[in-house]
């Protein structure tokens, strides 16, 4: 059982940001299937551990939730980016892009570079 | 910004109580369902869809937490704190265990801290008193001065503020018709400038005040003898009273945490060093040969290092030494603080209290240690409840946590409980006087260092045992607990853990051997014969120098004191003696065989003990004479000098005890001096001496001021106190009497004994208490291990001797083992032992059974509740259940 690290829950913040930036309101299962498609088995485990995450991001306001209607007609919750949430994507995903780079430009150094 | 706005909704939810229970269910609800749909859509049975669904989404309930962590502060910890106060409640066995062993552990702790912390880490009541030294002389590191030494040190060091200086004594003090002796102290008149201590009430002296001897005549009280001789009565700044019959008057009053610099002596008054001839009967102001002057000290100038005050000190030693060759010829000084006066007292005093810290880290860590094993009986014991957890998706940190909560719990409930036990005990010693006579006790107060370091210790050792069962529980295997049931595997050997336990039993034994001993020894000395016989005899003591008497009215006095005290109903005998034997001054003297003509202390025959006692004395005493006479009145001045002595000085000087009377011996003065009569054999210095030679030499040839008055009644000597005080009163209403029961009066001899037992006994319930715990830690723990087994041993019929045979037989043979180890242990303490106790041995039966008995006990109580358990396990219930 392993336990979520607090990069995975800040990671699994910024893939939900994104999702719904994407792909406009969504409900839960929605954003966990997305993530699943696209990070592979992130979520294949615990996808309960979204919910947290999603009521995390809803109380500092990044994103708001309103009842809605699912495909199978039932009630659920649907999530949406709000302006906040908008401008906290721009400048997290710059923020993740530079350290990619530079934790990418670190790994492909090589010895003789440094000398 | 966000975390703020987060914090705030967190704070508004936790406030308002509002909880989203209902939508996350919901949510989840839909989660699961849209999830199974999707796998029954990939081809999936409904059921296996909805089983893959939900394991695919994970542990329901810790998401539940953590969803209700991040909606409000609601504190896990809170919800552990409960669940935990529940399973403590649920088992008060074994939580009174646990929380009596840890507030005894602590509480000994906390005690020995707290005067630890008044006697060494408190600094004294006076400003910059770190920079405050005391002088030490000579090799010997002496403290005691001659006042021209003091002077010439004052005046003409460099390095120091001030130096000051003081003694003590008693004196006579009579504020009008109630005369009382009280101690003294005499100081320098720059005694209280130079400590910087500022009056509570009128003023303190000044060295302006002294203008040579006897020119002083005033007195600074303390503020407890003002509030109960003077009952807080602010009128008393220029009443006139008699101290030893001269006229003084009380200027002021000290501060209230000012009490001299000795942390440990609470004098009553202060009087000018000037003044000397008036308090303590001679004039040694100019004398530098004598060095009376019981303590010199002062501030450190700013700046000036101890290396450079001694250096300071030292020259001018070494000029006084050139100067004064015959009274000053060891003038090397150091320095040392004054509140323990240096390291006479303050050397053994850290010494021992140092021990006596470790000796209680130790027995916590004992503590902790077996209440360790004590919880990890419990882990195990709950090995299925733990499993359980885990496989419903809680998390290992979350039962360790919960784990720790139980422990710390039990550790501050512990520590709260022995704590205030502490706080008791303590006051109770600050108000303890162990020498009725000296103004000498601790006072020691609890105060924030004390109660932060028990906290401290109680969260410690929570954490401590609370970590042993840790490893048990991480490895803990759900799947395997569920499917086999909590059977371990417990071999035969020998553990560290045995080892710790047999330890601590043989300690325990140890101590409950020595106690006994002890205890023993002080009911013998209690009824062994001393050379005389307390019951029935009250003693006063009267210094006459007190109430003003000199050389030829002191025996006068004292005879018509005998005769008025010997006419009170009920009054069969008085005699007078100086000192009171067995009394702390005992006074001995060199003494020779009549043919000696060099009388130097090499050649003495023997040291023998002397007292100055008047004709009446051994019948007043009841001391038996085995052959001749007592003195009689005649033997006075004008007399040929006679002696009494003891059966071992007899023997030592003439060979035998009969043939001694007749015969003459020596002074160290060169005085020949006749022997004529034979007293039995006492005890004088102290209980566990061996014979020792004593002299009982007639007041009338030998006076002296001071005497300890005899009065044997013939019914109960505690109402006699009144009537010899009124009787003496009647005699001169201005001598001060100190007026006490010989029996009481034994409690100093008796001191170390009892203190012994005390100790020991204290020791000996800690060590008991380790033994419970360890015990029963231990066997609690083997029969939760073997429960299933003993559960079909008893399916197939076994007794209950059996059955506790295989549950308790490691237990009992690691206690009779120990115990064994422990009495051989204080069979050989026991000659340590006979320094302090009189006739302390372990062969005595009764020792011997008393520490069978005890150990039997210690185990039986340690024993009952795992055996209980063991006997009530019910074959059926448990074979169904794991």
């Amino acid at each position: 059982m392993k336990q979520k690290t607090g990069v995975l829950q800040g990671t699994l913040a910024l893939m939900v940001l994104k999702t719904l930036d994407v792909l406009g309101p969504l409900h839960g299962y929605g954003i966990a299937r997305r993530i699943e498609q696209i990070s592979g088995d992130l979520l294949a485990v615990n996808q309960g551990t979204l919910y947290p995450v999603l009521l995390k991001l809803e109380q500092e306001g990044a994103i708001a939730s309103e009842w809605g209607a699912s495909e199978n007609n039932r009630r659920a919750r649907f999530y949406r980016l709000t302006r906040d949430g908008r401008k906290q994507l721009q400048v997290e995903t710059q923020d993740w892009q530079q350290t990619a780079a530079i934790i990418g430009r670190f790994f492909e150094a090589k010895a003789e570079d440094l000398s | 910004m966000r975390s703020l706005r987060r914090f705030f909704t967190r704070v508004v939810n936790t406030v308002t109580g509002r909880v989203h229970d209902e939508r996350l269910r919901e949510e989840i609800e839909e989660h699961i369902a849209l999830e199974t749909a999707e796998n029954v859509r990939a081809g999936l049975a409904p059921v296996e869809a909805r089983r893959q669904a939900m394991l695919k989404f994970g542990a329901v309930q810790s998401i539940k937490e953590d969803y209700h962590a991040e909606q409000g502060m609601q504190f896990i910890f809170m919800q552990d704190l409960r669940f935990s106060l529940r399973v403590l409640r649920k088992s008060p066995g074994f939580t009174s265990v646990g929380v009596i062993t840890l507030a005894l552990a602590i509480g000994a702790n906390a005690i020995v801290f707290s005067v630890m912390n008044a006697l060494i880490l408190h600094p004294l009541n006076v400003p910059q008193a770190e920079r405050l030294y005391q002088l030490m002389r000579g090799k010997d590191k002496a403290g005691n001065h001659s006042y021209p030494d003091y002077l010439d040190l004052r005046d003409r060091n460099r390095t120091f503020d001030e130096l000051v200086a003081y003694d003590a004594t008693v004196a006579g003090i009579d504020s009008g018709g109630n005369p009382t002796s009280a101690w003294v102290e005499l100081v320098t008149g720059n005694y209280f400038d130079g400590l910087r201590v500022q009056p509570y009430l009128g003023r303190l002296f000044h060295p302006s005040d002294e203008h040579g001897a006897n020119t002083a005549p005033y007195i600074v009280l303390t503020h407890a003898y003002w509030h109960s001789h003077f009952h807080d009565d602010p009128g008393v700044v220029g009443q006139v009273v008699q101290v030893n019959k001269n006229p003084f008057t009380i200027v002021g009053v000290a501060p209230p945490e000012f009490h001299g610099t000795l942390v440990f002596f609470f004098p009553d008054f202060f009087v000018p060093m000037v003044n000397q001839e008036q308090l303590e009967g001679k004039n040694t102001l100019n004398d530098r040969g004598k060095r009376w002057v019981f303590s010199v000290m002062g501030h450190l100038k700013e700046g000036v290092t101890g290396e450079q005050a001694i250096a300071d000190l030292n020259s001018i030693g070494a000029d006084l030494k050139k100067n004064y060759p015959k009274e000053d010829n060891d003038m090397i000084f150091t320095l040392a603080p004054p509140s323990l006066y240096g390291d006479r007292v303050g050397a053994p005093t850290k010494a021992f209290l140092t021990g006596l810290m470790v000796l209680a880290g130790l027995i916590l860590l004992a503590a902790c240690a077996n209440l360790g094993i004590l919880f990890a009986a419990r882990a195990a014991d709950r090995s299925r409840e733990i499993s359980l957890r885990l496989a419903l998706g809680s998390s290992r940190k979350r039962i360790l946590r919960q784990l720790f909560t139980e422990a710390t719990l039990v550790s501050v409930i512990g520590g709260a409980v022995g704590i205030s036990g502490s706080v008791l005990l303590v006051r109770a010693l600050s108000l303890w006087q162990p020498f009725t006579k000296y103004p000498i006790h601790l006072q020691v107060k609890p105060d924030a260092n004390v109660y932060g370091l028990a906290l401290l210790m109680a969260l410690a050792s929570g954490f401590i045992f609370g970590a042993v069962p840790v490893r048990q529980i991480l490895r803990a295997n759900p799947y395997e607990v569920i499917k086999a049931g909590s059977g371990g595997k417990d071999g035969p050997r020998l553990t560290l853990r045995d080892l710790l336990l047999v330890a601590q039993i043989a300690i325990c034994a140890l101590l409950v051997t020595s106690s006994l001993v002890a205890v023993r020894g002080l009911v013998r000395s209690m009824h062994s014969n001393f050379g005389f016989e307390p019951q029935n005899a009250t003693l006063a003591d009267i210094d006459l120098r007190m109430a003003g008497y000199h050389d030829d009215q002191i025996p006068a006095m004292q005879k018509r004191m005998l005769d008025t005290v010997g006419a009170i109903p009920g009054v069969e005998s008085v005699g007078l003696v100086n000192p009171a034997p067995l009394y702390a001054g005992s006074v001995t003297s060199p003494v020779f065989t009549d043919n000696s003509a060099d009388l130097r202390p090499a050649n003495a025959a023997a040291q023998a003990f002397l007292y100055k006692v008047s004709p009446e004395y051994f019948r007043a005493a009841g001391t038996a004479l085995l052959s001749g006479r007592s003195f009689t009145w005649h033997d006075d001045k004008d007399a040929p000098r006679v002696a009494v002595v003891n059966a071992e000085f007899a023997r030592r000087i003439f060979g035998s005890v009969t043939g001694a009377v007749g015969e003459y011996y020596k002074l160290p003065d060169g005085t020949r001096i006749e022997v004529v009569g034979i007293a039995e054999q006492g005890k004088y210095s102290s209980l566990t001496e061996d014979a020792k030679p004593a002299m009982f030499l007639p007041f009338l040839q030998s006076p002296s001021s001071e005497t300890w008055m005899v009065v044997r009644s013939s019914g109960d000597s505690q109402q006699l106190g009144p009537a010899i005080r009124n009787t003496l009163r009647d005699l001169d209403a201005g001598l001060p009497v100190y007026i006490q029961t010989w029996t009481k009066e034994m409690d100093h001899p008796l001191f170390a004994t009892r203190m012994a037992v005390l100790s020991l006994g204290v020791l000996g319930m800690m060590g008991g208490m380790l033994t419970v715990t360890g015990i029963f830690g231990m066997a609690a723990y083997s029969v939760s291990k073997r429960l299933r087994e003993l559960g079909i041993r008893m399916a197939l019929g076994a007794q209950r001797k059996e059955v506790l045979q295989a549950a308790l037989g490691r237990a009992f043979k690691l206690l009779a083992f120990g115990s064994a180890a422990g009495l051989l242990l204080g069979i050989l303490a026991s000659r340590v032992l006979a320094f302090i106790v009189y006739q302390a041995t372990p062969r005595d039966p009764l020792v011997l059974a008393g520490v069978v008995l005890a150990m039997s006990l210690l185990g039986l109580l340690a024993t009952w509740i795992p055996a209980q358990r063991a006997l009530s396990v019910d074959p059926l219930r448990l074979l169904r259940e794991e």
